[in-house]
């Protein structure tokens, strides 16, 4: 029988290496916007990011227009966006996280049960739904009822963006622990409660934190379901019900003003930099308490 | 005792998410019945008119159905060919090795950057450039959208794929390569065609993400309630004309908002259904 | 480290010269291997795990370049070829390999397993030659009235013996001048076993076949010569009866009678 023959020509290692190349290449494009980002929001950023921005409020447009007539810096800051931010946030946090964790823990533990499938299924629908869609369930849950927009609208709207996260990262974290430490921890006589509390979660600990982390860098930044839930305000407010500003509706405001507009750089720095912060800490984390 | 309450804790907090689930369903349904009512389910999403002007009000989500397909799509396939770079990167060519870290850090960074300083970036640097290219006059417009749409998207559909990559057993390969193949012909006819169905999944789920994502095309799109005639065209989608008009809205209009929103949302539900359906496949190998 | 060598008149159609294998730089794997084979026989390549043989049997068809961490040195000759530099591809494709875990692709039909030497080294062939390689290799392990009717169905859908016999027919589809096994039993149960050893009695009529395993009665059985290696060194290689009867070395025979391994 006559075999047909292989032949190595050039040709076929060229296509090899251009392949290579080009893979190299591409992926080498893929990370230069993010450097270009960094580059345009550091250097357009750093002259406002100062004390100010900490320490004062959002100027009026009037202010911010007479201050530019003159030459002057912009006279204000973006404290009310930094407080309603940490407002509306933390409050996300705690309706989220204790759920969230809740709800993990039943996932990784009725895998194969039919209503668990139900709620898995549905908790990937809620992680694809769009931030704005969001936005509007929970203005006609609780900003049109209430005829008010508030702190706690948008806070209830982070919660529905952080909650399928933190599901998420608790169940996959608890799936990977050996099914040795539940059942010894059972095996001694330890109550469920007891074995959930003392040894899955606190040996879970470094994938339950990221989890959380990540899912709190993701949301800081939202800003599309605030616009129709806290709305923004131009003064520190902690109250629940009232109207409350965030970081990222501040940018949004500045980029529609041409009065402030120069704030929208520093702005976007602190923000960005509390959100590779946080990135960074829960890569710490995940590093350092490996299940 | 204590474990037979801590248990029906742990169930109702389950419970929880399918009452958001169907509260989610009946609140986007109850608010654009008006809407519906008014033109008909049909009527509403075949309209390509969008005018609230009292005299003349008329609301239809065609245009930013339109508006919506055109942008995801076009930035799918602009994504297409960096996210598969970065995936064979970080899954195949350099798997395991620092350069992969290195580079899968860096991406997953582009994914933590907020959709409104993408916004920011794409009006005042990459907007420029779009003119410069003699796209448009003003810049705005969907090729301008998707662009900066598909450096959003990489992340998601890279990381994935990736996995999937990684995941291609090693026996597999070995006996691709005993059989005198090169590292190409191993990727293109072992590596890429075993992960094929993950990989067509989280391009589905990056198709998803672009669907709904809004600020930065509200900031870039330009903003126009038509039917967009091509690329070089301004437009709206579905999320960003929700971000532009809500605020302001109130009776048909607000219910007609409010019914955009429910499409998006069986739209990008039917989105990660494919994506899903097309995973379980994969687990059948 | 002494040269093993057997002669039988012909001249070997593979030559090891101080082939030594090496996965961190100091420790060698193998060491210093110098022996030759002979055309048409199976030589069984025997020995403690962590022995080498693995490692030395994969230096042949260059798969440790795959890793960058693992260093082949020595002369590797092939049909009067040095492997080692040959481009990597070209080696591979004279010397099919069968592997531990039966590989056959998932994504391919079994019609289109066999024929996967050519679709991956990018030959496009007409359809009479593909049905005579196909028909020719599945013959030769004996799986072709097995599979004829089933040829569009997936690899994965075969029994384990069914599947390593067609990694061998599809190995033997590229017509190698070597075959190389890697302990290729040992995930199937007794009677696929029992079949693959009958088989390639019958394949070394054709092709030269260098068999690594840990089961000394499989290498009794079939092979015609046997190396023993130890800690990366060839201790013995020798006629099989020979070696099983009457070992040379103080080392084979104590891992001949089971005192270690």
């Amino acid at each position: 029988m006559n075999y047909p023959k292989i032949t190595y020509t050039g040709w076929r290692k060229g296509k090899d290496k251009t392949a290579f190349v080009l893979v190299c290449l591409f992926s080498l494009i893929t990370m230069f916007p993010l450097f270009f980002i960094l580059w345009d929001v550091v250097s357009k950023g750093y002259k406002n990011f100062n004390l100010r921005l900490f320490t004062e409020v959002t100027p009026s447009s009037m202010d911010a227009m007479l201050a530019r007539m003159n030459g002057e810096p912009i006279p204000g800051g973006i404290l009310n966006g930094i407080t309603g931010t940490v407002l509306i946030v933390g409050m996300a946090i705690i309706f989220s996280v204790f759920l969230g964790l809740f709800i993990g823990i039943y996932l990784a533990d009725n895998r194969g049960k039919r209503f668990a499938g139900v709620v898995s299924y549905l908790t990937d629908l809620l992680q694809g739904m769009p931030s704005i869609v969001i936005g509007i369930i929970t203005y006609a849950w609780i900003v049109k009822p209430l005829s008010g927009y508030s702190a706690l609208a948008g806070s209830v709207a982070l919660t529905i963006m952080m909650l399928p996260m933190i599901v998420r990262s608790t169940e996959e974290t608890l799936k990977m622990l050996p099914v040795a430490y539940k059942e010894a921890g059972l095996a001694l006589g330890s109550s469920y409660t007891n074995v959930v509390f003392r040894i899955l979660i606190p040996s879970g600990f470094g994938g339950i934190f990221t989890g959380i982390l990540l899912a709190v860098s993701r949301v800081m930044g939202e800003t599309a379901p605030l616009m129709i839930t806290a709305l923004g305000a131009s003064v520190v407010n902690w109250k629940v019900m009232e109207p409350t500003s965030a970081i990222p509706l501040l940018i949004w405001d500045f980029y529609n003003d041409p009065n402030l507009v120069e704030l929208i750089w520093s702005s976007s720095l602190l923000l960005l930099i509390v959100i590779f912060l946080l990135n960074w800490i829960a890569k710490i984390v995940a590093r350092k308490w490996k299940v | 005792m204590k474990d037979k309450i801590f248990r029906l804790v742990l169930f109702v907090a389950a419970l929880v998410i399918l009452l958001l689930a169907a509260g989610i369903v009946y609140a986007l349904v109850n608010r654009s019945v008006e809407a519906f009512g008014e033109y008909g389910t049909w009527g509403f999403i075949s309209n390509a008119e969008w005018d609230p002007r009292s005299a003349t009000e008329e609301y239809g989500a065609l245009s930013f159905v339109m508006g919506t397909l055109y942008t995801a799509f076009f930035s799918l396939l602009l994504c297409i060919p960096f996210a598969l770079a970065v995936a064979l990167f970080n899954g195949e060519y350099f798997k395991g090795s620092g350069f992969s870290s290195f580079v899968s850090s860096i991406v997953d960074l582009l994914a933590g950057i907020p959709s409104i300083v993408y916004g920011l970036w794409g009006f005042y640097t990459v907007r420029p450039i779009v003119i410069e290219m003699g796209v448009n006059a003003q810049g705005f417009g969907i090729f301008l959208s998707s662009v900066v749409l598909s450096i959003m998207i990489i992340p998601y559909a890279s990381s994935l794929s990736a996995e999937f990559l990684s995941m291609v057993p090693n026996k597999l390969k070995e006996g691709a390569y005993s059989l005198g193949a090169t590292r190409l012909e191993v990727v293109r006819h072992i590596s890429l065609p075993t992960a094929a169905s993950g990989i067509v999944a989280s391009f589905i789920l990056a198709l998803g993400r672009a669907l709904g994502e809004t600020m930065a095309v509200t900031m870039l799109i330009g903003n126009t309630n038509r039917i967009p005639q091509g690329l070089r065209d301004t437009g709206n989608t579905m999320a960003s004309v929700i971000a532009n008009q809500f605020g302001e809205s109130d009776g048909l209009k607000l219910s007609a908002l409010i019914a955009i929103g429910l499409l998006l949302f069986i739209i990008t539900a039917l989105i990660n259904l494919a994506a899903k359906m097309v995973m379980k496949k994969l687990a059948r190998i | 480290m002494e040269s093993v060598k057997i002669t039988n008149g012909k001249s070997p159609i593979l030559q090891l010269k101080a082939v030594s294998g090496s996965y961190s730089p100091g420790s060698y794997a193998v060491n210093r291997v110098t022996t030759d084979i002979y055309a048409n026989t199976i030589t069984a390549i025997m020995g403690p795990s962590g022995c080498g043989k693995s490692t030395l049997l994969r230096a042949i068809n260059r798969m440790h370049d795959l890793y960058p961490h693992i260093k082949t040195t020595g002369e590797i000759i092939l049909k009067g070829k040095n492997v080692l530099a040959m481009d990597p591809m070209e080696v591979r494709r004279m010397a099919g390999m069968v592997f531990q875990q039966p590989n056959p692709f998932p994504t391919m039909s079994i019609y289109d397993n066999v024929l996967a030497g050519y679709k991956l080294n990018d030959i496009r062939l007409k359809k009479r030659e593909k049905d005579d390689i196909v028909e020719q290799s599945l013959q030769s392990v004996g799986l072709w009235d097995e599979v004829k009717e089933v040829m569009t169905k997936r690899g994965s859908f075969l029994s384990g013996g069914q599947q390593q016999r067609l990694c061998i027919a599809r190995a033997l589809a590229l017509n190698p001048e070597i075959l190389l096994m890697d302990e290729p039993t040992s995930a199937l149960d007794p009677i696929s076993t029992n079949k693959i050893e009958e088989l390639l009695l019958q394949l070394k009529e054709e092709f030269t076949i260098i068999i690594v395993t840990h089961n000394m009665s499989q290498a009794a059985r079939i092979s015609d010569n046997s190396m023993f290696m130890y800690l990366g060194e060839l201790v013995e290689h020798e006629n099989t009866t020979q070696m099983f009867t009457k070992p040379q070395n103080k080392r084979t025979e104590e891992y001949l009678t089971g005192v270690f391994g």
